[in-house]
């Protein structure tokens, strides 16, 4: 488990992290989701010890992760796969780590078993390409057994097949009863992968939710209404509190009422319909306009 | 324990102090074969140790402060750090892990370089018997090992090569002497500068004028001088590693 308190994280006059509190629990794969500049990756360097919060703390199973004796073997994290020396050999690599937690070197055989790199073991990891580079970095990750996993935008430039790949490695350990964290800047990407999310924008928290929960809040419920009566039908909706508004081709766009509630008083009402249709915005352009105004960077959304 | 072994895993599983320590080596025992084939007379014992007390000093500093840039560099001290959250227990096995081999390199290079000359010059006599004469040549590696954890305090607080290897070799091999033609305050000054200090620790008094440190006035004895120079090291490196617990990795 990991709890944040108020962490906030301040460099300079930036406010990378704002009062940020939430908690990741194990058994499912939770999402770090938020924008470019967002501050996921500086809570992930403050949940593990390399940046010191202005204020506020994190815990890992209860203890601050400098406090953990032998941390790799709690906590295992990839935030960034071009972390290793490029004329090291993958394997000492992942020697070095293991014995530095005392982890035995047959850790390091089964990890490179696990992610499929033991045939490059020997290699120099800056021959890597990037998706080489990410299973490296979950092998280290993966090195101590550990029971909570950080991974900081594992899927950023990989391939579809890479993609695949690391989604159903993360949704397996989530399935073991690890505590899994991932961010993201995609909706989408997320909306595949986690069980759970935590939205930040510009360092605040905006909700923390199962998946499910949030893409139906995101993207609301709008009904496009096709009738010959909607002169009738218009002031009913409005009545009921519902927002109606001119759609396309003289359809009306209801927003705040479900299909089965427009249905309904159409039929009471002797309204005839031509379409009824529950509409889904794109995830995407949900997300963006719940993370409207704290949106750091436009430019570099979908980076 | 562990520690040093991760460190000592990490350092020579890459290139760079393999490069380095054989430059080092090259450069100090060849001055001293150039030295020892280009005199007509007898070769003192002190010429022997100029490629070591002078030259190949500063290749084994820049192989020190580069062992953290590096780190720095390719951001495995943010790894290492993972590792070990603590980060002063790892970065203090990584100064004795530098230390260690550079120690080991200035013994090489010292006594290589004294086999070398005896080898080109058979006829000079480059026995080491009195105190001065071991402490002349054995002293070389301790230097080199103190230089070593200067080095590694400079890479810390640094963080980048560039940086750090300028201002070690500025400072080594120009800087203090350059003080020394300040008039009166000069040689005043050079009495306290710590690689002035080492060069103190290993002359032989007058038998080795060749070794400069020439007119200034140490208040200190020669051993004295070495421990004065380790102080400075421990005191740097006690800085660096309590700015790099400090700051963000
Ligand atoms: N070391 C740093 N120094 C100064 N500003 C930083 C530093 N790290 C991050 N920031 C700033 O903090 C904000 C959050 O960055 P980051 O945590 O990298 O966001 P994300 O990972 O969500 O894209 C950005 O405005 C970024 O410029
Ligand atoms: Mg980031």
């Amino acid at each position: 488990m990991i709890e944040a308190i108020g962490l906030t994280k301040r460099y300079g006059r930036t406010v990378a992290v704002d009062d940020l509190s939430f908690t990741v629990h194990p058994g499912r794969v939770t999402g770090f989701l938020g924008p470019n500049g967002a501050g996921k990756s500086t809570t992930m360097r403050m949940i593990l010890g390399l940046d010191r919060p202005t204020a506020g703390r994190v815990l890992i199973d209860g203890k601050p992760y400098t406090e953990l004796h032998r941390p790799l073997q709690t906590v295992g994290a990839l935030l960034d796969a071009k972390w290793v020396h490029p004329n090291r050999s993958a394997r000492a690599h992942l020697r070095w780590l293991a014995k530095s937690n005392n982890l035995p070197d047959s850790r390091v055989d089964a990890v490179l078993e696990a992610v499929g790199l033991t045939q490059v073991a020997g290699k120099n990891a800056g021959g890597f390409s990037l998706g080489m580079s990410q299973r490296l970095g979950i092998a280290a990750a993966l090195l101590g057994d550990p029971k909570v996993l950080l991974f900081d935008e594992p899927v950023n430039g990989l391939d579809p097949e890479g993609i695949l790949w690391i989604r159903t490695f993360m949704q397996n350990l989530a399935a073991e009863g690890r505590t899994v964290l991932v961010s993201s800047h995609l909706l989408s990407e997320m909306a595949l992968t986690a069980g759970e999310l935590i939205v930040i924008g510009r360092g605040k928290l905006i909700t923390q939710s199962t998946t499910q929960e949030f893409i139906d809040s995101a993207t609301g419920n709008t009904v496009l209404v096709r009738s010959p009566q909607l002169f009738k039908l218009g002031p009913l909706l409005v009545d009921k509190g519902f927002t109606v508004r001119d759609g396309a081709d003289g359809a009306l766009s209801v927003s705040g009422a479900t299909s089965d509630q427009i249905g309904d008083i159409a039929g009471a009402n002797g309204v005839v319909l031509h379409e009824l249709s529950p509409q889904r915005g794109s995830l995407e352009e949900a997300f963006m306009q719940l993370t409207g105004d704290a949106v750091e960077y436009h430019a570099e959304i979908g980076k | 324990m562990t520690l040093l072994a991760v460190e000592r895993i990490k350092l020579f599983s890459t290139r760079s102090p393999y490069w380095c320590s054989a430059l080092a080596i090259v450069l100090g025992v060849g001055l001293t074969a150039i030295i020892a084939a280009a005199s007509e007379e007898q070769v003192s014992l002190g010429l022997t140790q100029i490629g070591s007390a002078q030259l190949a000093i500063a290749v084994v500093l820049v192989m020190a402060a580069i062992a953290v840039t590096t780190e720095y560099r390719f951001n495995t001290i943010r790894s290492t750090f993972l590792a070990v959250p603590g980060r002063t227990s790892a970065l203090v096995a990584k100064a004795t892990v530098v230390a260690l081999i550079a120690g080991v390199l200035g013994e090489i290079i010292a006594f290589g370089s004294v086999g070398i000359a005896k080898v080109i010059s058979p006829s000079s006599d480059l026995a080491i018997n009195s105190a001065a004469e071991w402490r002349h040549v054995a002293g070389v590696g301790l230097v080199y090992a103190i230089g070593a954890v200067m080095a590694v305090a400079v890479g810390i607080l640094v963080r980048q090569t560039a940086g750090a290897v300028a201002i070690l070799l500025v400072w080594q091999m120009i800087a203090e002497g350059l003080i020394g033609i300040i008039p009166k305050a000069g040689i005043k000054i050079q009495a306290w500068l710590p690689f002035t200090n080492a060069t103190h620790f290993l002359t032989m008094g007058a038998d080795s004028p060749e070794q400069g440190g020439a007119g200034i006035d140490f208040k200190l004895s020669q051993w004295g001088s070495l421990a004065y120079f380790a102080g400075i090291a421990i005191a740097m490196l006690v800085v660096a590693l309590i700015v790099a617990k400090r700051r963000d990795a």
